[in-house]
């Protein structure tokens, strides 16, 4: 029985489920590396996932749809960074209006465009790779391995490259240590000369992108159509993956693959197993909270983060 | 004399900054009304008018207010701690449903024991769940922010497998609708645990009022709720404790002052507050447990804690104002045959947010120019 759930199938699905969460954690971990703390994540992954299929209907080309998801993460995460940083209102609030207006101007827009709150996707992405061999064509192993590598959407190779990416550039580049720096001591970085509300909008938008590309991810490309709050809070779940993976890309990314097999098997169990779906679905909160308080392991977050800089002047 | 004067009238001016944002996001709201191609003039003709004119839209007002005066007092009072509650729609889904539970398991009890069982669980729930981030920040500094939000996605999975455990079988209505695809729901709770509506009372006084308005007792519940917060913070040793770890809890600490015990305190009323949403949506309004009566409320709690400035009355007032919008918004849908879809409400309150946080920063800015100008 174990070899029919824990098969090629399974763990590609896995990696599927696991994209966006991954993303938009990542996108958690470049504001809040920042000091900027972006709850808004869900609201913007659920404005991207509608736009996504909006778009990609609209025009009949779903690489559009992605783009546009992006442009409106990025444009959720300038209303973000204005009202945090330039205004310094409370970064909280501003993520839970962002939540707000994003549940109610996705539904708002589908009656408006759609007169449903449901829409299939037109059109798809892509598959890219190796094509799946027939059983038996080639050896079980090879199989397998294009099973769970080699034979997945264009976003996902593109996921892969963003995390190399990203840890390059937090860790490898100038721009990395200053963003680093503002988000643990921005007083510091203040005095060396880095521009603290430079620095800080280009992490919130970065996120923004992020989690719009994770909503486009998840209707476009799991889900084949938009339905009303269709997150259903993975933006909640990927600031656990965020915080389980200590506010590293890497580590975020592997948080994200435990949660989305977590996901995956909840979906593979349904009914089979003694434990209700709903204590799977738990999981990732608890672990979050775990990690938080342990002493062994613990997660700290930057230190900066959630405090607005005010310049000590005059 | 002068001087003082002229602080007085920053002061008022700085509590008027929410109608400044309540405009602008109205005049958002008429951008977005023009660009579909209505009236907003008329619009908000309908939306106010159908609302606040008669008895029948008062009700269906304060009904909708109810709940998020529960959840935005829940919110103000752990503000003034010093603590950021977005805790409260867990909080809202533990209690009601342990509310529910009651309410449908001791059937037996009479009126006078049940009921107050029932809005006792409702706060108990509420308050066990939010002590659980108010001890983890207590005793190990764990920010509430994040602890609150994975304890909301704990109780909704929580709840849902309670749900399902408990699951009643669709109703006449339902069937007759051909409702396929059921939202799971609980029993109905006993007779002896509802609330009863205030057309029974008003009724039993002479007075005119329709009878499918759903407005209970649960509102001035509420109400009370609103004075006991204020009486608590302004009037008691613990709401002085309380308020002094929110202004600063280094020198609370230093004057003397348990700042663990006091956030623990503060987070388990705050939680208590939240779960007395049950009172009105469940033992006053539909008797069962069922997710979508509690969906944002205890965000919406967010909202109206801040256009009320953290201060009982102004919750009350704003909870209010939200109940307009939310009626008169379902009302403009209907008018309007579904051009102006209901959701707009939500886009507004979402921009009211923005702009009530907005513009108390412009305003404090302004203030302080003009005090160091003086």
């Amino acid at each position: 029985m174990l070899g029919d759930i824990f098969n090629a199938e399974f763990i590609a699905s896995s990696i599927r489920v696991a994209v966006p969460l991954a993303l938009a954690g990542l996108g958690g971990t470049f504001s809040e590396r920042s000091g900027v703390v972006n709850i808004g994540l869900e609201g913007i992954m659920l404005t991207g996932a509608f736009t996504s299929i909006a778009i990609t209907n609209f025009f009949q080309n779903p690489w559009l749809g992605v783009l546009a998801a992006i442009l409106v993460g990025i444009l959720l995460g300038l209303i973000h960074a204005i009202t945090s940083i330039t205004f310094k209102a409370n970064q909280i609030v501003s993520g839970v209006a962002i939540n707000l207006f994003a549940s109610g101007i996705t539904i708002f827009l589908c009656w408006l465009l759609f007169n449903e709150t449901q829409i299939m996707a037109k059109s798809s992405l892509p598959t890219w790779g190796l094509a799946i061999p027939n059983p038996g064509e080639t050896s079980n192993w090879i199989r397998n391995m294009i099973i769970i590598f080699l034979h997945h959407s264009p976003l996902l190779y593109l996921t892969i490259l963003i995390f190399i990416l990203s840890h390059l550039v937090i860790f490898k580049t100038p721009f990395g240590l200053r963003l680093r720096s503002v988000g643990e001591y921005p007083q510091a970085a203040d005095t060396m000369g880095v521009n603290i509300t430079k620095i800080r909008y280009t992490a919130v938008l970065i996120s923004g992108a992020l989690a719009g590309l994770a909503g486009s991810f998840l209707s476009l490309e799991q889900a084949h159509f938009f339905v009303k709050e269709i997150s259903g809070g993975r933006g909640f779940i990927a600031l656990a993956a965020m915080i389980f993976g200590k506010w590293t890309p890497f580590g975020t990314a592997g948080a994200a693959l435990l949660f989305g097999f977590g996901e995956a098997l909840a979906m593979r169990l349904q009914g089979i197993l003694a434990i209700p779906v709903q204590f799977i679905n738990m999981f990732p909160y608890v672990l979050a909270i775990l990690i938080l308080v342990s002493t062994i392991g613990r997660a700290i977050p930057p230190a900066a983060s959630g405090v607005p800089y005010e310049k000590e002047s005059s | 004399m002068n001087k003082y004067r002229k602080i007085d009238y920053y002061t008022i001016f700085e509590a008027l900054t929410p109608l400044i944002a309540v405009f602008f996001a109205l005049l958002v709201g008429a951008i977005v009304i023009v660009l579909v191609g209505e009236d907003p003039l008329n619009v908000y003709k309908i939306l106010f008018s159908n609302a606040i004119s008669n008895r029948d839209g008062w009700g269906n007002v304060l009904f909708r207010a109810t709940p998020l005066i529960f959840t935005g007092m829940a919110v103000a009072f752990a503000f003034r701690c010093g603590l950021f509650n977005i805790g409260g729609e867990g909080q809202v889904y533990v209690g009601a449903f342990l509310a529910t539970w009651v309410g449908f398991t001791f059937t037996n009890l009479p009126s006078f024991i049940l009921i107050p069982l029932c809005i006792f669980s409702a706060a108990a729930g509420g308050a066990f769940w939010a002590a659980v981030p108010g001890m983890l920040k207590a005793k190990t500094g764990v920010h509430e922010v994040i602890v609150t939000i994975m304890m909301n996605w704990i109780a909704f999975s929580l709840t849902f497998f309670l749900v399902l455990k408990y699951k009643a079988a669709a109703t006449p209505d339902m069937v007759a609708a051909g409702v396929k695809q059921m939202i799971p729901h609980t029993e109905e709770i006993a007779q002896a645990a509802r609330l009863p509506r205030l057309y029974t009372i008003l009724k039993s006084m002479n007075i005119d009022f329709p009878s499918h308005n759903q407005i209970n007792v649960s509102f001035f519940i509420a109400i009370g709720i609103a004075i006991l917060a204020y009486y608590i913070l302004w009037k008691t040793n613990l709401g002085y404790e309380i308020r002094a770890v929110g202004y600063n809890p280094l020198a609370a600490e230093y004057g003397g002052i348990n700042v663990a015990k006091n956030i623990i305190l503060a987070m388990v009323i705050s939680g208590a507050f939240a779960g007395l949403v049950a009172t009105n949506e469940v033992m006053g309004f539909k008797y069962r447990w069922r997710q979508e009566l509690f969906t944002n409320l205890g965000f919406n709690g967010i909202a109206v804690a801040l256009l009320g400035k953290n201060h009982p009355f102004g919750v009350v007032l704003a909870a209010i104002l939200f109940g307009i919008l939310n009626y008169g918004g379902a009302i403009v849908n209907i008018f309007t045959e579904g051009r102006i879809p209901r959701e707009i409400i939500m886009v507004l309150q979402a921009v009211i947010v923005i702009f009530v946080v907005i513009s108390d920063e412009i305003v404090k800015r302004f203030i302080r120019k003009r005090r160091k100008l003086a």
